[in-house]
């Protein structure tokens, strides 16, 4: 196994752009490159064509596509995507580290842990039943309003609070599979040393239960960035409420691409980074299994 | 006789309908060394699995010097603390080194500290030729070298018994040798061993007493010398011109 640094396997070779055979990628040659490369070109044309050759396009360029209104609304739009992107750092901290508690409560066997593992299991039901929305509406609107002593009363951390509580459960599903697919023999392996259930969990079964679901969780990253934008409804202003500002004061869309810019700006690499990570992963897993 | 290191009485075990072990009946003397023949099936895996705890039994008892260990209300993980269990297919933690391995149950279970631990677990290591391999992950290691380590890490924490299911089956054959080495060395230092076998050569060699396991009941337990020569049950004299025409013996 030959190790290379990731930043000098980045960007080169097929891995960037999905996960092709070398083998086959040497077929095509250049002469497949040149193929590609044409008909990209010719079907991204067609589009452009197809578009701008409509009779009102020249009054959603002005409404949409104004440079003038990028400009102004660039600084208000920038801003409030800063606060998504904070709210997305401390959301996916969270939810990393309580997902996989309630996933090891899940993966806890015997009678003994029942109750926990029913709550666990009722938890994971009753959040993946509801809609983010509706959770986040609820809390961000609801908690405040019962005014309860010593509980902040910010939409901004309820409607955070609803996204952490939701993702948490989807993820800890994801963690249970990865432990699910460590093969039973290690759990009777490290039971044989002596080793607690919380232990065998602990130094055994999570460390390579996580290396099993990365390109999973990574996914999750790309998701959440983007969903954090939701607690919008709440009036909280972060990027797309920016540009919805912006718009209702000037009756110009502008700000919406803005807003849209700067989120693919971020989601594009993670989920390019996702794909380069779970390719190299196949193939360092070819090269150990011969 | 005194109290026996491990007794089972009357050990019954079955699989959903599929009953394994029937009623096995065992003694095993301290720093005896009794090995556990029968064909694939016949149960040895699943006796040793039973007398670890790792499959609770269904009826019957199993006693460790005297104590019954499948009594309500025992530990399973302080019964363990005391015996080592190998597996045929190694069971090393592959995301950890080999010293890593072999000092996760000293240190996390039995409370040594790192460098107390290490210590033991390279001794062992350089006892049993592994000196060089402690930093490597564990496929970096061939079978044999596996197994070895894993036979080091049932041995890191001063088992007063240890068992051993077939740990040359899943090995090549000119792998074996090395692991039935590390295994006659520790009959030398006398450590009380269940070897669940099918090396009838070895078993023969090693063992105090040899149990013909077929169909969950031990039929016919022995000296070496009287079960491979002169077997008093149709069966297991079936079972041994089996493995003779096989070349096994």
């Amino acid at each position: 196994m030959t190790e290379r640094s990731p930043i000098e396997d980045f960007g080169r070779g097929p891995g960037l752009f999905g996960p092709r055979r070398r083998s086959v990628a040497r077929e095509e040659g250049s002469r497949g490159a040149l193929i590609a490369f044409g008909s990209t070109v010719v079907f991204i044309g067609f589009i452009l064509w197809l578009v701008l050759s409509s009779e009102a396009w020249p009054a959603v360029q002005r409404q949409f596509f104004n440079w003038g209104h990028f400009q102004s609304a660039w600084p208000a739009v920038v801003s409030g995507f800063w606060l998504d992107i904070r709210m997305f750092l401390v959301a996916e901290v969270l939810i990393l580290v309580i997902a996989l508690i309630v996933a090891m409560i899940r993966a806890l066997r015997g009678p003994a842990f029942f109750p926990l593992r029913l709550l666990a299991v009722t938890y994971i039901d009753l959040i993946r039943g509801v809609p983010i929305i509706l959770l986040i509406l609820l809390l961000g609107f609801g908690v405040p309003a019962l005014q309860l002593p010593g509980v902040p009363n910010s939409e901004l951390f309820w409607g955070l609070t609803a996204l952490i509580i939701s993702y948490s459960a989807y993820t800890a599903e994801v963690y249970r599979a990865g432990i699910e697919s460590v093969r039973e023999s290690q759990r009777m392996s490290a039971r044989s040393l002596g080793l607690t259930q919380i232990q065998t969990l602990r130094y055994v079964l999570v460390p390579q239960a996580i290396r099993n679901v990365i390109p999973a969780l990574l996914n999750g990253f790309v998701s959440l960035q983007k969903d954090v934008a939701l607690v919008f409804v709440l009036g909280v202003r972060e990027g797309v409420r920016e540009a919805q500002i912006y718009n209702a004061r000037t009756f110009n869309y502008t700000g919406y691409i803005v807003a849209t810019i700067l989120f693919l700006l971020v989601s594009v690499p993670v989920a390019r980074f996702t794909d380069w990570y779970t390719d190299r992963d196949r193939r360092r897993k070819q090269a150990v299994g011969g | 006789m005194s109290v026996p290191k491990l007794e089972l009485r009357n050990v019954q075990k079955a699989f959903e309908a599929k009953v394994v072990l029937h009623d096995v009946d065992l003694k095993v003397g301290h720093h005896d060394v009794v090995c556990l023949i029968g064909a694939s099936g016949s149960g040895k895996s699943t006796l040793l699995k039973c007398v670890n705890l790792l499959f609770p039994i269904d009826d019957g008892q199993i006693f460790l010097d005297g104590k019954d260990i499948t009594a309500p209300g025992m530990n399973p993980n302080e019964v363990r603390q005391r015996m080592g269990i190998v597996f045929q297919a190694f069971n090393l933690f592959p995301h950890m080194s080999v010293l890593d391995n072999i000092t996760l149950s000293p240190r996390k279970v039995h409370g040594l500290n790192r460098a107390a631990a290490e210590d033991r677990a390279r001794e062992l290591l350089d006892r049993f030729g592994l000196g060089d391999k402690v930093t490597e992950y564990p496929d970096r290691l061939s079978g044999g070298q596996q197994q070895r380590v894993a036979i080091i890490r049932s041995l890191a924490i001063d088992p007063e018994l240890v068992l051993l299911d077939e740990v040359t089956s899943a090995l090549d054959p000119e792998l074996i040798a090395e692991v039935l080495n590390v295994i006659r060395d520790l009959k030398e230092v006398g450590m009380t061993m269940v070897i669940a076998t099918h090396e009838m050569g070895f078993a023969r060699d090693v063992a105090d007493r040899v149990c013909f396991l077929d169909d969950g009941v031990i039929l016919e337990q022995g000296p070496p010398d009287q079960i491979f020569r002169n077997p008093g049950e149709a069966r297991t004299q079936q079972f041994l011109q089996r493995i003779i025409e096989a070349g096994r013996l």
